[in-house]
This record gives C-alpha cells, sequence and structure tokens, in this order.
C-alpha cells in the first residue's frame, strides 16, 4: 500500500507539471458545481471530438426514430401491396418494396424501436447484474471471487453466440427471452471490467478515509468506489449496445427470437438475402447499412461517454 | 527576470550551455509556457543543483536537455548546446545516439525506470550492447563490474534479480549502474532520492557523488528539497513558475538570498535548530507561539497502548492448498511468520503530541493502522480515553460513537480524496455519517465553519481533487478530519507528499489546530526532522520494536541507540540560515 501511495504521489508529481504549468487553471473562476458545468463540460468533449459529435448525433437520430416512428412514417409497415411488389428504391419508395409490397423504409424506421429495447434493456440487465457481481467480488474477495470467477470463465467458454441461442431456443421464441440470452452473454464483460476497477482501488487512500468517516462496507463500495468504475465501465456499455443489436438481429436472422411479419433489422436482412441473387439488393441492402450504422454509432461513442463520465477530464 | 549573475570564475569549460530556453505544452486552454528565459551553464566536473517547487519547471528543463519532452510539449525558444552540439536541431538519431552515452538521466522512481519482467543485469547490457561498447560474456562481465561499482554486493547472484526483488535503494543503485554504463560526461538526476528513507538517501546521493567525482562528470541535479541540493551541489539555480529567479554558487545563495521567493525557500527547508513558526515567510504575520502546557503530564493519557502485536503470517495470504496438503509440502509451515509490530506499548498524553519516527518497513503504518481500527492486532490492548478498542469487532466499530473521536489524515493527499466528489462533500461525509442531528440540520453551515478553520477558501469547495493544488487538498483532508472534532488525531506522514513551502504552513496550521481544538496527535513520519517541529515527545521505531522513546529535544540532541543517531545524521543539512 505504500507503493501505491507513493507510485500515486510520484504520479501527482509528474502531473503536477503540466498542471501546475496551467496557470488559467487557477486563474478562472470557480466552477459552481451542478447542472450548468455538466452541460458546459459535455458541450466540450463534443466540440473537441468530431467523431464523438458524430456519434452522438446518429444516435440522437436513431432515438429520434424510435421514439416518433409510428407518427412520421409514410406508410404502414405491415400493410402490403400486391401491385407494387419488389419495386427498386424511387421517390415514392425511398428504399423500394419488398416481395409483398411493403414499404422498407417504413419497416426499417419502426424496427429502431425494437432493435433499440432489446439491446438497451439487455446492456442494462448486464451492467446492472455484472457490476453488482464484479464490485462484491472485486471488494471482498474470497470465496465469493472465486466462485463468481469461475462461473464467468465458464460462461466465457462457450462460443457466446451459440451460447444465446441455446438459451432462445431453450426458453422460447420471445422478445424478453431474447434480452435474457443477450443480458447473460455480457455479464461477464462488465463483471470483469466492475471487479478489476473495484479491486484496485480496495484499499486507496480515499476509501480508508470514507471508513474512517463511518460509512460500512456496502456504502464504501457503492457510493465511494464503484462511481470511480464508471468511466472505463462507459466504454464497455457502448461497445456492448453495438453487440447486442447485432446478436438480437443475429438471432432473427436464424429465425430464432422476434418472428416476422414484425419488422427487425435482422429479420429483414434474412428475407432479403434471397432475393439479392435476382437482383432485388436493396431489401438487405438498407436494413443492412442501419444495422451497420448503429453498431458504429456505439462504438464511436464510447470514447466520449467514458470522458462525460469522469470528473477528472474537468478542468 | 531571468538575467542569472555569472559568477562562474574558476572557467572550467561549458559543457552545457542553455540560453533563452522557451518551452510550452498545448493543453486545453490553449498554448502555456512552461518553461520561459531559462540560461545556464554546466561547466565540466560541476554539479548543478536546479532547485524548485512542483510546477516550477524544472523537470520540463531536463526533459528539454534530453529531448524527451511528450508530444504536447515544444521548445519554443532558446538554444542549446552540449560540447557544441546544437541540441536543439539534432535529428530525433542524433538525440538516440547521445542519450546513455553522452547524457544520461537517472529517473524519480528507481521501480518505474526498470522494466520489471527483465533481469537486471541483462538491462544494464542492454544498454552496453546499444551503444556497441561489449557484446555478449563481456556485456555481462561489464555489467558485474558495474554493479560492483554501484556497492552491490554479490554483483553476479544480482545480474539474475529481477527489480521487484530488490530494495528501492537497490534499485536506484541499479539505476545508477543504468545510466553511468556508458561513461557519460553529463549524468541528470531528477529527484534520485524521492521515496526513499533519510538513510538510503543518503548512501545514494554519496554515491552519486563519489562515482561522477572520480569520473570527472558534470552532474545536474534536480531536487525539491534546497538542503539536498546545498549538500552536494557546487552552485543551485532557484525556479520558480518556469523562470529563475536566483542563481549562485550554494555558499552564497545560502549566505545572501537575493530574491524573496529563495529567502522563503531557505526559511521553509527545516533544519536541526528551527521551529515551526521559522518555516513561514519572513512577510507573515506570526502569531506568537503558545507557551508549552507542562502540565499536561499529569493527566491521564487519551491513548494507551500495550504490548502490541501485529503477525502477519504467511498462512493469511496463501492457504496450503489440498494438493500440498496430499504430498506433505506445506510451504506455510516452512516459513516464519512475520512481526511487523513487536510487543509496543506507549502512551500519549491527552493534548499532547507524540511522533512515531521509523524507515519504511518498520511498522508504524501497521501501527497506527491497528490503532485506527483498520487493522486487528494479534495481540495487545490499546485504549481510547480508557475504553478498551480492540474489544469492538472491526466491523461494527465503523458506527461505533468512539469512530468520530479518532481520525486520520493521510499520507497522499490525491489518494486519500475521492477524485468523484467534490471538496464539500469530501468534509460534510464524516458529518453525515457520525455527525449529531444538530450538525447535520446545519451541514452546509459546519462544513464552510470547519473550511474556515484550515483556511480553505469557501469557493474551492465546489472544486473536484483535480482542480486543486496540492496544498489545498491537503487542508480538505484535514478539514475532513478534524470535521467531528476528534479527540485523537492520527497524522501519517500528511507533508510527505507536499512541498516544503506548503509543508511550513500545513505544520503551522497543525500547531495551530491542536492548541485552539485541544486535540491530540500521533504524528507518523519518516523524517525526524519535521516531526520535531510538531510534537513533544517522540517515538522511534525499528524493525516492529520501540529502539528509543523520550521528549523530541532531547532525543534530537543526545540519541541513545545507534540506530537514531544514523536517523539524525542522515538529514541532509542546509548551510546556517543567512542572518536575517
Amino acid at each position: 500500500m505504500q507503493d501505491q501511495q507513493f507510485i500515486a504521489a510520484i504520479a501527482n508529481e509528474a502531473d503536477g507539471q503540466v498542471e501546475a504549468a496551467d496557470p488559467l487553471k487557477t486563474l478562472r473562476p470557480t466552477q459552481s458545481a451542478g447542472a450548468s458545468s455538466t452541460i458546459a463540460h459535455i458541450a466540450y468533449v463534443l466540440k473537441s471530438n468530431p467523431v464523438t459529435l458524430v456519434s452522438f448525433g446518429l444516435f440522437f437520430l436513431m432515438v429520434l426514430a424510435a421514439v416518433l416512428g409510428p407518427y412520421i412514417v409514410p406508410y404502414d409497415p405491415l400493410a402490403s401491396n400486391s401491385a407494387a411488389t419488389l419495386q427498386p428504391p424511387s421517390w415514392a419508395h425511398w428504399f423500394g418494396t419488398d416481395q409483398l409490397g411493403r414499404d422498407v423504409f417504413s419497416r426499417i424506421v419502426i424496427a429502431t424501436r425494437l432493435d433499440l429495447f432489446i439491446a438497451t434493456s439487455a446492456v442494462a440487465l448486464s451492467f446492472v447484474i455484472g457490476s453488482i457481481l464484479g464490485s462484491l467480488a472485486g471488494y471482498f474477495g474470497g470465496w465469493f471471487d472465486t466462485i463468481s470467477g469461475r462461473v464467468i470463465d465458464t460462461i466465457m467458454a462457450f462460443p457466446l453466440f451459440v451460447l444465446a441461442m441455446g438459451i432462445v431456443a431453450a426458453l422460447g421464441n420471445t422478445v424478453e427471452n431474447i434480452i435474457y440470452a443477450t443480458a447473460i452473454i455480457n455479464i461477464p464483460f462488465y463483471a470483469r471490467v466492475a471487479r478489476g476497477e473495484v479491486n484496485i482501488r480496495r484499499n486507496a487512500g480515499f476509501v480508508h478515509a470514507a471508513r474512517l468517516s463511518g460509512n460500512n462496507d456496502l456504502r464504501v463500495l457503492a457510493l465511494h468506489i464503484f462511481p470511480n468504475a464508471l468511466p472505463p465501465m462507459m466504454v464497455q456499455i457502448s461497445l456492448n449496445l453495438g453487440w447486442a443489436i447485432l446478436n438480437a438481429a443475429g438471432l432473427s436472422f436464424i429465425g430464432l427470437g422476434v418472428r416476422p411479419p414484425t419488422p427487425e433489422w435482422g429479420i429483414m436482412v434474412a428475407e432479403g438475402a434471397q432475393f439479392i441473387v435476382s437482383g432485388e439488393w436493396w431489401l438487405a441492402f438498407f436494413p443492412g447499412i442501419c444495422l451497420m450504422l448503429a453498431v458504429l454509432t456505439f462504438n464511436l461513442m464510447g470514447d466520449g461517454l467514458r470522458d462525460m463520465v469522469d470528473p477528472a477530464q474537468r478542468t | 527576470m531571468s538575467n542569472p549573475v555569472d559568477i562562474d570564475e574558476t572557467h572550467r569549460p561549458a559543457l552545457v550551455r542553455v540560453d533563452q530556453l522557451g518551452v510550452s505544452f498545448a493543453t486545453r486552454n490553449g498554448v502555456v509556457e512552461a518553461v520561459s528565459n531559462v540560461s545556464f551553464e554546466v561547466a565540466n566536473g560541476e554539479t548543478l543543483g536546479i532547485v524548485g517547487e512542483s510546477g516550477s519547471g524544472k523537470s520540463v528543463t531536463s526533459y528539454a536537455l534530453m529531448r524527451i519532452l511528450d508530444r504536447a510539449g515544444r521548445i519554443s525558444a532558446g538554444q542549446m548546446t552540449y560540447s557544441s552540439i546544437d541540441l536543439v536541431n539534432a535529428s530525433e538519431r542524433e538525440m538516440r545516439d547521445l542519450r546513455g552515452r553522452e547524457i544520461s538521466m537517472i529517473f524519480q522512481n528507481p521501480r518505474m525506470a526498470l522494466n520489471p519482467i527483465r533481469r537486471v543485469g541483462d538491462q544494464i547490457s542492454d544498454v552496453l550492447t546499444q551503444h556497441a561498447q561489449a557484446i555478449g560474456a563481456e556485456a555481462r562481465a561489464k555489467s558485474i563490474e558495474l554493479l560492483k561499482t554501484v556497492k552491490i554486493r554479490d554483483a553476479e547472484a544480482r545480474y539474475n534479480a529481477y527489480p521487484f526483488e530488490l530494495s528501492g535503494g537497490m534499485c536506484q543503485r541499479v539505476v545508477i549502474a543504468l545510466a553511468l554504463a556508458c561513461r557519460p560526461r553529463l549524468l541528470i538526476a531528477d529527484e534520485p532520492t524521492t521515496g526513499l528513507d533519510v538513510t538510503t538517501q543518503k548512501t545514494v546521493m554519496e554515491l552519486i557523488v563519489e562515482l561522477t567525482r572520480a569520473r570527472g562528470m558534470s552532474t545536474i541535479l534536480i531536487t525539491h528539497d534546497l538542503g539536498l541540493a546545498a549538500s552536494y551541489c557546487d552552485r543551485i539555480i532557484v525556479m520558480k513558475d518556469g523562470e529563475i529567479v536566483e542563481a549562485n554558487k550554494t555558499d552564497a545563495l545560502f549566505a545572501s538570498p537575493k530574491h524573496p521567493y529563495t529567502r522563503n525557500l531557505i526559511r521553509a527547508t527545516p533544519r536541526l535548530d528551527s521551529r515551526i513558526r521559522d518555516l513561514l515567510p519572513e512577510d507573515l504575520a506570526i502569531a506568537a507561539l503558545p507557551k508549552r502546557d507542562t502540565q499536561l503530564q499529569a493527566t491521564s493519557p487519551i491513548l494507551e497502548v500495550t504490548s502490541l502485536i501485529k503477525t502477519f503470517s504467511p498462512t493469511d495470504t496463501r492457504r496450503p492448498g489440498w494438493l500440498s496438503n496430499l504430498i506433505g509440502d506445506n510451504p506455510a509451515v516452512r516459513s516464519d511468520a512475520q512481526r511487523a509490530v513487536d510487543n509496543i506499548s506507549f502512551s500519549i498524553p491527552a493534548g499532547g503530541s507524540v511522533g512515531l519516527v521509523g524507515e519504511s518497513g518498520c511498522g508504524k503504518s501497521t501501527t497506527s493502522s491497528i490503532i485506527m481500527r483498520l487493522l486487528e492486532p494479534t495481540s495487545g490492548s490499546v485504549k481510547l480515553s480508557g475504553v478498551e478498542l480492540t474489544g469492538v469487532p472491526m466491523k461494527s466499530f465503523a458506527r461505533s460513537a468512539y469512530r468520530a473521536q479518532l481520525q486520520m489524515v493521510f499520507q497522499d493527499p490525491t489518494d486519500s480524496l475521492n477524485p468523484r466528489f467534490t471538496a464539500r462533500r469530501v468534509i460534510e461525509d464524516p458529518i453525515r455519517m457520525l455527525g449529531s442531528d444538530e450538525d447535520r440540520k446545519s451541514i452546509t453551515s459546519r462544513v464552510d465553519e470547519v473550511a474556515e478553520r484550515v483556511s480553505l477558501p469557501i469557493d474551492l469547495l465546489n472544486r473536484f481533487p483535480h482542480q486543486l493544488s496540492g496544498g489545498q487538498k491537503a487542508r480538505v483532508g484535514i478539514a475532513r478530519a478534524i470535521a467531528l472534532s476528534p479527540k485523537l488525531l492520527i497524522l501519517d506522514e500528511p507533508t510527505a507528499a507536499l512541498d516544503v513551502s506548503v509543508q511550513a504552513v500545513v505544520l503551522n496550521l497543525l500547531h495551530d489546530l491542536r492548541t485552539d481544538l485541544g486535540m491530540s496527535y500521533l504524528f507518523v513520519s519518516h523524517d525526524l526532522n519535521v516531526v520535531r517541529l510538531l510534537c513533544d515527545d517522540v517515538l522511534v521505531m525499528q524493525a516492529g520494536r520501540i529502539v528509543e522513546q523520550g521528549s523530541a529535544d532531547e532525543v534530537l540532541a543526545s540519541p541513545q541507540s545507534s540506530y537514531t543517531q544514523t536517523l539524525i545524521d542522515a538529514i541532509p543539512h542546509p548551510p546556517p540560515l543567512y542572518a536575517a
């Protein structure tokens, strides 16, 4: 522990060079903590990194499509029209129509809500469960750490997609089960990150100080240590959202999970795939592009999210 | 501002010449000048000290000289030459050749400077091979020779040691061996002894001086410790905010410091005869030191520690597995238990302050953790105002009534503040958890009051730790500890990570708080000289035992144990205070 403190001291000293060499920092008026400084900080993160800005813009579009989808789409996503089957993209049908004459654009927009819902709820579940397991294991160690660690190793030993397939096949073909399956295969990532981040701070000075202030172990863990693990967890969340969407689409693609005629990106790609050979590329192409953009968005958002939740990034 | 008076009368040819150097860093708030207008020369065989507090630009200057600034940094102005080689415009390839062969550097933390997964001998051989000095068996032989030069005993065996197998002092010797491997002509030592014990510091510094003298090398010693620089340097440059404020020969600098900053720095460096108020800048209004209350000893002790023992048995961490039990090879049985604290007893009078001094690993931190109830003792008793504390289980002690009476100020102000809490929330925490209902109702005003007591400006309370300076962070830590008006405060090297001038202010603050609030202190430190300033009594600890105890002045004036004598001798002494 002495060593850790020492290294921290050294690191501090090294920081001091740049930090103290920054006279503006001390001259600036005090930022009043609270909403305004948080917003200013988020604005700074977005402004300083254009990639983050783009990814947040795309994310905003996706959320907009998910919320407003049913009110803005030009056609009913389920209404077939035998007069206009397999039409190529046109002004009337931006992304063309499918074999039943349904408007691909409308179906894609409507599908956003379902795909986002599956991804966010699965990630939220695995974040909560993984964080609790990992934090407890990292803080208390001992038999709980050993057992949870081995269980996690066991989950990781399966090819994750196959495991998800098995879970959905066993539990039944419903949206909830896709969420549970996606959550279970993602728990290990959160548990491991949380365990590591909690473990390295278990003996930090501020943790001892919190104990001296009368906090019991659970309070120390939940209020003092865990929030410090958030920045790397945010990166994990963002990457995981992308995986979760891919995972849900993948399950639907192979016929597990969401069933037609419900619009969902994975099913649409699956259904469209058979028409690619005959030249009707737009059926699979547009949902595929959406899937790719969604995953890309979440991957790019990670860094920005981390910087936003990390107070040390503020000046 | 900084036109150093050239007082080098010896006319030794200059090895290094730095002229009007400026270094700037690109930061979030625009370009910041970290160093500006710095000029100095280092003559052949001379030892130059660059002294300054954190942020003074002393390390940046040396990094610029080696051209190892990080990406955000840029040499924005000036000339640097090393024996007629232009260092500013030299190509990266030329610089690579110079580094290690002509100019080498010793870094702050020896453990971080060594590759943890390579044998130390191989790391020295690498440097020799890199600069085409020797290869293969010859490199090995030369490396062993170097290890012997830096006085590592049993050098052949140590060649195969990994850094983690060596102590901090030994690691620093290996780093010195690395730096000297190619017989460079200039050695830059950047805080070479920070983090080492005083006795180790002394041996390491003497080794550096001895070796560089023998080889006729020039040395630039970068340090925050004026006492250290005074003991080993021919000339000293004092830097502040990226500029040179004063440059002079060591004796002359101490005899007649010209710049007020230098004066304050000299004052703030504790010496054997200085009192706590002497450390503060001259112009600060100094309240008279209250007379020491000699009646203290008569009152009942606030803390009584009797025959305290803490054993760290290897079995605690490495339980024998079923396999080793089965085959009868039980490592836990064979290895001996280590006694970190070996049967110590002492007491602290109410309102008194006692220093616990010793080098790293002597058990002083273990002792303070046990008293704090952060660690369970193996046996022994700890009584706070006559009440046995070891009887309360550690788990329920968090909410015990005694928790509030027993608080601590931690060693590293950065490490001990939660990076996600604002200063206000840090100070609030103990009040919220352990304070009286009354305190909790008026928590905002209570925090303001405590902050005022430690002279922390109220508007800083909404900042996060990384937005505060080291001294401000230390104040937050002290404010948190005194928020509940504890009876006993344990100070675990509270100033070890601070600059001397900040240390001076913090020590005085602590001194005043004790008088005002009637607290008792247990001051844990490795620095006898600092302990003396704040404490009435001292306990000297070595290898888990108390080897000497008595009043601070007596112990320093006439130490009874040889270990205490060694500790005192190792403290670097700045020349006597200039005539004010």
